[in-house]
């Protein structure tokens, strides 16, 4: 209630009221909880004051959505080329993403709400990129796969038994931060070779069925499970390697 | 009668396979029969059940600033 007038006065349009309510939750997030709270607590005079300052450009510049939208550049980038494992593809797709969001601005809570909303626009643009690159998302030097069966990794004697039983990996969020967690998933799946990596990022990260992949690359179904066989056991051997046998370690 | 055993080996490709097709009724049998009397391949399955837990906490992540 105590907002109506303020908006009022800024609301000539929809964008400079989409910078208005950017404006606020931005300057809220910059606050401390105390702060926050005391802030909240202001009655409306006060907040009409604070919105008079920051428009009259006497406290911190406060940035615009485009300018929101564009320091999410490297953000979404690293996505992009985790999936399609090509610069220039990864670049195209990020630009179309920034030029959709930047087409249909709108004012989001926090940061992490709009990158979650770029990173949505992101996944359809990179289907729309492996869709036009059908042919050559599935070629790829991934020669120095090999022949060897990644089955072998796990140590089997010839009868088919365990060497050594497979390691008990617990809860890697219990043991560590997700973040750094995830930064050594990522890592792992960058190094899965260019088609097992870019399958996989179909399943884990876009969320497509097989049977979508099959249809979307024009694969059979034995040739994507053979691909995706390799990259899970690949990835699992690299986060026992990274991550579980690190921490085994440690301890 | 259908063949239900299975040694570690096809039980772990089974487990891999099991992420991304439906295995047909014969292999979830076996497997299921495998995973009762195993000690080791229990363990096989939390990792690979671990990891399909930490892919969905990953992409559905967003990192702070």
């Amino acid at each position: 209630m105590g907002l109506q007038p303020a908006v009022q006065l800024h609301c000539n349009s929809f964008r400079s009221g989409c910078l208005l309510v950017c404006a606020s939750a931005t300057f809220l997030q910059h606050q401390n909880n105390f702060a926050r709270t005391r802030f909240l607590a202001l009655p409306y005079t006060a907040q009409q004051r604070h919105h008079h300052r920051t428009m009259s450009g006497t406290s911190t510049p406060l940035p615009a959505f485009e300018t929101q939208v564009a320091e999410l550049h490297g953000y979404l980038l690293k996505f992009a080329r985790l999936q399609l494992r090509n610069d220039a593809w990864a670049e195209d797709a990020v630009s179309d993403t920034l030029l959709a969001a930047l087409s249909k601005p709108q004012a989001f809570g926090n940061r992490s709400q709009l990158k979650t909303w770029l990173v949505g626009i992101l996944k359809h643009k990179v289907v729309d990129a492996l869709r036009l690159r059908s042919r050559e998302v599935c070629q790829g030097d991934d020669s120095q796969d090999g022949n060897e069966d990644p089955l072998d990794y796990l140590g089997f004697k010839a009868d088919g038994h365990y060497i050594e039983p497979p390691a008990e990996w617990g809860n890697p969020e219990q043991q560590a931060s997700s973040r750094q967690f995830f930064e050594v998933l990522e890592a792992c799946a960058n190094q899965l070779p260019a088609v097992q990596g870019r399958l996989f990022l179909m399943r884990e990260w876009l969320e497509l069925s097989s049977e979508e992949i099959c249809k979307e690359l024009q694969l059979t179904p034995t040739n994507l499970y053979v691909q995706l066989h390799r990259a899970r056991l690949r990835l699992r051997e690299c986060l026992e390697l990274n991550w579980y046998g690190r921490r085994a370690a440690k301890q | 009668m259908i063949p239900l055993k299975r040694t570690c080996k096809q039980a772990a490709a089974l487990m891999v396979a099991r992420e991304d097709l439906a295995l047909s009724l014969a292999d979830r049998v076996a497997l299921r029969l495998h995973l009762l009397i195993c000690a080791a391949c229990p363990r096989f399955e939390r990792q690979i059940l671990g990891m399909r837990n930490s892919l969905k906490q990953w992409r559905n992540y967003t990192a702070p600033d």
